[in-house]
């Protein structure tokens, strides 16, 4: 085995320890930093790993903002929006795949012609309505907007159109409804799919900045992600060890997430649909 | 096309029409109140004042002649600009030539590489820009302290005119490399292996099959990269938010930056939506002239 090894892949190997080791800094700075005591968060020369360990910066974040009420939030506006947008894109993925109706292509194309357009374009009007709503700082305003969306649709009929049909036409001939095939055969076999596409949209929303910000201007409704943002002191001094405290929490829940279904997430992601 | 499309009398496919009707209705209500009709609403707002407060007037095209010719908006394209002539090869060129030395067999723990790469993909930005704020910070900054050591002194970076914007660009590359890298390794896997051993035996060395056999097979992965990386670019926002604020001097003032501030900052809501029409546009062009381009190199590869 030793013989087979050649020093192109030893460098090669090398490389990606560095590479990968610089990529991961940015993570372990906020897990280790969480963990430092002031004095070292701002110490000269800086280190890397603390010395004493301690909690004070993880109780210090519970002071400084609502966070359990921040994480519940962000918990309610991502679980939310990501639930909404599975049903609904499924049942409209599930039409434009498998029933033939009358301008089936044209609906597909203006589906995607929306994908071109970016949240931020529409920020300004979709204020104005969720504002003329009454639904600033509720969870329907941050919720509503995003409950379907293009993508979601054209990833999901993409995967609903490579299923094979054997299934679903003798469930027709038996009688079924749309309903009930989407239900019971479509959707089991694209639970791949789903998953792909709840961790995704989770995600994005969990991480999202601009729009809790703008959706909500209580800070008891913000969440942990522009909740964050509030502890940037006047003449922006950062309290570092608070911040990564913070940082670590906003980020724990998906990475753990992540890091369970990584290889399915990963594979999906390159081969469904995005490419 | 079902099966028995076409086929059947008007009352089935009345029946068909109806049912995809209600599949589809939640779905189309969504997307026709919260992004259709906000489209043409924000339209109808860029020629005019309005303000969120009294009667909004009709000014024409004057706040589009605003953004063209208005120093501190012209600056906010520039800027935009300048961050995407930043951002998209360095994170593309990053994400492929990982994806190459990753797709080789040789190299041991290539899921593991590959799940360390794809992290910071699941992490917020706007999270992981405090991280770097503080690895970056002049006086306790560890990165700076290391790069010190090896003789870089970047001073202060986020207060620097020159620097602050690459910098920012690059916080966007480490979050979003490892996404594209996933999805040139799926293309990469795509390749038949039968023609680099075809370019082998007609004695084609290692960068000769890269510029003849994978960069041609892989260009539909790149063009839907490229367009990815560019439109991701127009709309930063997050780490400039948290790292900058646009600065210094309205150095890092992107579109989308400028969006926030006039439109919920200073409520000059017409201005804002012509600025988001801006935006809009830019990415309709960028997506089309994109697809057209590596559209005829793919053809011309075959």
């Amino acid at each position: 085995m030793i013989a087979r090894i050649r020093p192109g892949t030893v460098l090669g190997t090398m490389a990606m320890l560095a590479v990968t080791a610089a990529v991961l800094l940015p993570l372990a700075i906020i897990v280790l930093t969480a963990f430092k005591p002031v004095s070292e968060v701002n110490a000269f020369p800086p280190t890397l790993l603390p010395q004493d360990w301690t909690l004070d910066n993880l109780t210090r974040i519970v002071d400084e903002l609502p966070f359990a009420r921040l994480v519940l939030n962000s918990f309610l506006f991502a679980g939310g929006v990501t639930v909404f947008a599975l049903v609904f894109d499924s049942l409209a993925a599930y039409a434009l795949a498998r029933i033939d109706f009358t301008g089936r292509r044209t609906l597909l194309i203006a589906i995607i012609a929306t994908l071109m357009i970016p949240f931020q374009a529409t920020l300004v009007p979709v204020y104005q309505l969720v504002s003329d709503l009454g639904w600033v700082n509720t969870f329907a305003g941050l919720i509503a907007p995003r409950a379907a969306d293009a993508f979601g649709i054209f990833f999901l009929r993409q995967f609903f159109l490579a299923l094979p049909r054997d299934l679903d036409n003798a469930a027709r001939i038996d009688g079924a409804s749309e309903f009930r095939i989407l239900r019971s055969i479509v959707l089991p076999n694209a639970i791949p799919a789903l998953l792909t596409l709840a961790i995704f949209t989770f995600v994005n929303n969990w991480n999202d900045l601009l729009w809790p910000l703008i959706f909500t201007t209580e800070r008891e409704m913000g969440t942990i992600t522009s909740g964050l943002t509030l502890l940037t002191g006047p003449g922006g001094i950062v309290p570092y060890g608070v911040m990564m405290a913070g940082a670590l929490v906003a980020i724990l829940p998906l990475v753990i997430a992540f890091l369970l279904v990584q290889r399915r997430f990963i594979e999906s992601i390159a081969t469904t649909g995005l490419k | 096309m079902a099966p028995g499309a076409g086929r059947g009398g008007p009352g089935r496919s009345g029946r068909r029409n109806a049912t995809a009707l209600a599949f589809l209705g939640p779905a189309l209500i969504v997307l026709t109140v919260f992004v259709a009709w906000p489209m043409l609403s924000a339209l109808r707002t860029s020629f005019t004042d309005a303000s969120g407060f009294g009667e909004a007037e009709w000014v024409g095209f004057d706040n589009y002649v605003e953004v063209f010719t208005d120093p501190d908006l012209l600056n906010a394209v520039l800027n935009t600009l300048w961050y995407t002539v930043l951002f998209t090869p360095t994170a593309v060129i990053a994400a492929l030539a990982l994806a190459l030395v990753l797709n080789s067999p040789a190299l041991p723990f290539r899921g593991l590489f590959r799940t360390a790469l794809f992290l910071p993909f699941v992490v917020s930005l706007a999270v992981a820009a405090y991280a770097w704020t503080y690895l970056i910070d002049p006086q306790v900054g560890l990165l700076n302290h290391w790069l010190g050591g090896v003789g870089l002194q970047l001073g202060n970076v986020l207060e620097d005119p020159q620097l602050a914007m690459p910098a920012v660009a690059l916080v966007a590359v480490w979050k979003n490399f490892g996404f594209y890298l996933v999805i040139f390794l799926a293309g990469l896997q795509d390749i038949p292996g039968t023609l680099y051993e075809a370019a082998k035996v007609d004695g084609a060395g290692p960068w000769r099959r890269f510029t003849n056999v994978t960069l041609p097979l892989l260009s539909n992965t790149m063009a839907f990269v490229v367009v990815f990386a560019m439109i991701a670019a127009l709309q930063a926002f997050d780490q400039i938010y948290v790292m900058t604020g646009g600065g210094p001097y309205g150095n890092t003032q992107t579109i989308v930056m400028e969006i926030y501030e006039s439109g919920f900052r200073r409520l000059e809501l017409g201005f804002a939506s012509a600025l988001s029409y801006v935006l809009l546009v830019a990415t309709l062009l960028l997506s089309i002239v994109q697809f057209v381009f590596f559209g005829r190199r793919e053809k011309d590869a075959q």
